[in-house]
């Protein structure tokens, strides 16, 4: 892609583009994300919040939940999974056609978080590969749009190595005008 | 709160009650496992204890198995707590039981919510319900080795129904003897790094 040179085509303006099949196909799989939460915790609720208006996950082409695996591409695994659980996890993974993807969100369904036990997988890696680990207790919706956005680039580098959201730095200057922002609302 | 309950109950029972005591309105009777299921029904049925609503079933695996024997005589602790929602007032039973093979008999006949409890109680302590319609554990799977809650049990010991996927790393690090838990942790130096 980084030998291309990109340029929006102006009016009355006329040419060609030149890519890959796959890239295209990339491409276009990236916006048409259909998802599948398996939702078990607490992260449950801050994925509905990531999912709502106001986050607008519909943005990123990914508004669509498909309740069968058969129908989704994205498997969000959203909380603690338990080893009584791990099966019904890995039919679930199987069932879903290819090509598919897997969002391991918040700690929990990263790494078992602070269980350390008997009843809890440490991490969904153990049983089904995992393309984005979005690390937090539970994650901000920002985190989960990076994850998501993430996972976008992924799809259309054609990469399937697993990655974790990093955290993101504000830009500078955001830090005053959040809290001017913060001033006015606070002001009677 | 008046410790009516726990004066009828030893009226009822006499030397059957093996100690009573109340903590800041919490009264608590021990009572000989044999009369059991008849304490419960008496606290149930009594018109002045009236205590219909069952709350929990669960118990308390009273040894320390750094300093005490696995089989102790007294181990396993299955409590009760009954709620009299008309008298506003409720009481804990109890009975003790020993650490090498502890059996009561069921109050599915008393309470029919203590059977899920029962189920629990079995599931995690591995205590014996003589007479439970469905024994079998509840939050387990059958495949199951032991029985977690109890102290002995090693507290990291995961025993997974799938096989782990290879090459996945482990993030935590060893747990070893010298986190002051001595033997809640077992020493997996090798298969964590």
């Amino acid at each position: 892609m980084a030998e291309l040179e990109t340029r929006v085509l102006g009016g009355g303006e006329s040419g060609f583009a030149t890519t890959k099949f796959e890239l295209l196909l990339a491409w276009a799989r990236k916006y048409s994300l259909f998802q599948y939460p398996f939702a078990t915790a607490c992260c449950g609720m801050e994925f509905f919040s990531a999912a709502s208006p106001r986050y607008d996950i519909a943005r990123f082409g990914a508004e669509a939940p498909r309740f069968s695996p058969r129908q989704s591409d994205v498997l969000w695994v959203v909380g603690t999974i338990s080893q009584r659980q791990a099966p019904v996890l890995r039919r679930v993974y199987e069932q879903m056609t290819e090509p598919k993807w897997v969002i391991a969100f918040g700690t929990c369904a990263s790494c078992g978080g602070f269980y350390d036990n008997y009843a809890t997988v440490p991490g969904i890696d153990k049983i089904i590969p995992v393309d984005v680990f979005i690390p937090g207790c539970p994650p901000r919706p920002e985190a989960v749009l990076d994850g998501l956005m993430l996972l976008q680039d992924k799809i259309a580098r054609c990469d399937r190595t697993p990655e974790t959201v990093k955290n993101t730095q504000l830009p500078a200057g955001a830090e005053e005008t959040l809290e001017k922002l913060y001033q006015l609302r606070m002001k009677p | 709160m008046s410790k009516l309950i726990l004066e009828r109950l030893q009226a009822a029972f006499g030397d059957d009650i093996v100690e009573v005591s109340s903590f800041r309105g919490d009264d608590v009777a021990v009572v000989k496992p044999s009369r059991w299921v008849d304490a419960c029904k008496f606290v149930r049925d009594d018109p002045r204890c009236d205590c219909g609503h069952f709350t929990d079933l669960s118990a308390i695996d009273r040894c320390d198995p750094r300093t005490d024997e696995l089989d102790m005589a007294d181990r396993f602790e299955v409590y009760v707590i009954a709620y009299s929602i008309a008298k506003k007032h409720r009481v804990r039973l109890k009975v003790r039981l020993p650490g090498d093979e502890p059996r009561i008999a069921t109050l599915v006949g008393v309470w029919a919510g203590a059977n899920w409890m029962e189920r629990e109680v079995y599931d995690m302590f591995g205590v014996r319900f003589e007479g439970h319609p469905d024994e079998r554990r509840i939050l387990t799977y059958p495949e199951f080795k032991g029985h977690p809650l109890r102290k002995d049990y090693p507290a990291n010991l995961a025993q997974p129904l799938l096989e782990y996927r290879e090459g996945t790393f482990n993030k935590l690090g060893p747990f070893l003897q010298d986190e002051g838990m001595p033997l809640n942790r077992s020493p997996r130096s090798d298969d964590r790094n």
